[in-house]
């Protein structure tokens, strides 16, 4: 029975305002019992206050033998990350 | 030989202890399903169950407890009592005999402690109205988790539908006597220290046949029923639990880790 049932991907909020994080994954045979079985396996000791399941098969990933041509580029580029201003002390923590 | 129907010695105390009781031996059998269940998402879900429903026990049982004053903790009631004083319903004693069983079990009950503990939250007895209100969370889980597989088995296929139905079969001899009422139980009411359980009764019809119809299932017309909590009957199940449940305090009294 077990190998019938479909991999959901969970993704938890941990507080409002936050973004949901992958937390894992579960298997359920349908939408309603993998929310209820990432509800059970994943939140039991209040780690969030929403959950997301998506069809892991739904999930468009990248191919890690790519990562060189999607990714390297960037590595060279470090003027993209705005780390040459000067923040005056009165800003604080951006 | 007095009527237990009629009077019973501290009411209210064994009020309480048997809604503890129920909780208590149901969370009990739950805990024997922990590394057996169906898959590995539902070993944790019943063991979630499981967890909620001692919980309550704790609660309930510490409550009678202080009721009965010969400062019996919720531990010592719950090991060193015989299975003639449990007052706990047939229905939560029934084995798991497969998941449609675990899980038939859990609806009939989960639906008809709902309805009770709506009404225990608004009791004018505080300490207990205060132990509902926080089960009622766990029970509104309980029961919606439930229900959902009884829909899933009973539309799921023919082996399933046929599994859940066979529970239902075997397990509604039991539901009449959720709403039995005794004339002290009466009187508790008319104190504001107990709900009826036949005020409920209606309801508890309307979610069985609703959820019932969803899933393609009957339940059983007509059907005779058993009861004997109130005597101190029970089914052969409930000896066996205890035996394995209350072995370690039997054999090492008041061990503590």
């Amino acid at each position: 029975m077990n190998t019938d049932w479909e991999l959901f991907e969970v993704f938890i909020r941990s507080k409002r305002g936050l973004s949901h994080k992958h937390a894992g994954s579960v298997h359920a045979s349908d939408a309603r019992m993998a929310l209820e079985n990432a509800r059970d396996l994943y939140t039991r000791r209040s780690e969030g206050e929403s959950l997301w399941i998506v069809k892991s098969n739904d999930i468009i990933a990248s191919d890690p033998e790519e990562g060189d041509s999607l990714f390297g580029p960037a590595k060279d580029k470090v003027y993209r990350h705005p780390t040459f201003y000067e923040i005056p002390d009165e800003v604080g923590k951006m | 030989m007095t009527d237990v129907y009629e009077t019973v010695e501290n009411p209210h105390f064994q009020y309480v202890l048997g809604l503890g009781d129920d909780s208590l031996i149901l969370g009990q059998r739950l805990s024997e399903c922990l590394s057996k269940g169906p898959a590995l998402e539902m070993d944790i879900a019943v063991s979630n169950l499981s967890l909620d429903l001692i919980g309550q026990a704790d609660l309930l049982l510490g409550y009678a407890g202080k009721i009965e004053g010969k400062g019996r903790s919720a531990d010592e009631l719950v090991n060193f009592r015989d299975a003639h004083d449990y007052r706990c319903h047939w229905l939560v004693e029934q084995p798991d005999r497969d998941w449609g069983y675990t899980i038939c079990r859990q609806f009939l009950f989960s639906s008809y402690q709902y309805l009770l503990f709506e009404r225990l939250a608004k009791l004018e007895d505080k300490e207990l109205a205060e132990i509902a209100a926080k089960a009622l969370k766990e029970i509104a889980y309980h029961r919606r988790f439930s229900a959902e597989w009884i829909v899933r088995l009973g539309q799921g296929t023919e082996e399933s539908n046929l599994r859940v139905q066979n529970a239902i079969n075997e397990l509604w001899r039991y539901t009449g006597e959720l709403f039995e009422t005794t004339k002290w139980e009466e009187a508790l009411a008319k104190e504001g220290k107990a709900i009826l359980a036949s005020d409920v009764e209606a309801e508890w019809v309307e979610t069985i046949d609703e959820v019932f119809a969803k899933a393609g299932l009957s339940k059983l017309d007509d059907f005779y029923m058993v009861y004997g909590r109130h005597k101190g009957h029970h089914s052969e199940y409930l000896g066996h639990m205890l035996c394995e449940m209350q072995y370690l305090q039997r054999a090492y009294p008041g061990a503590e880790w």
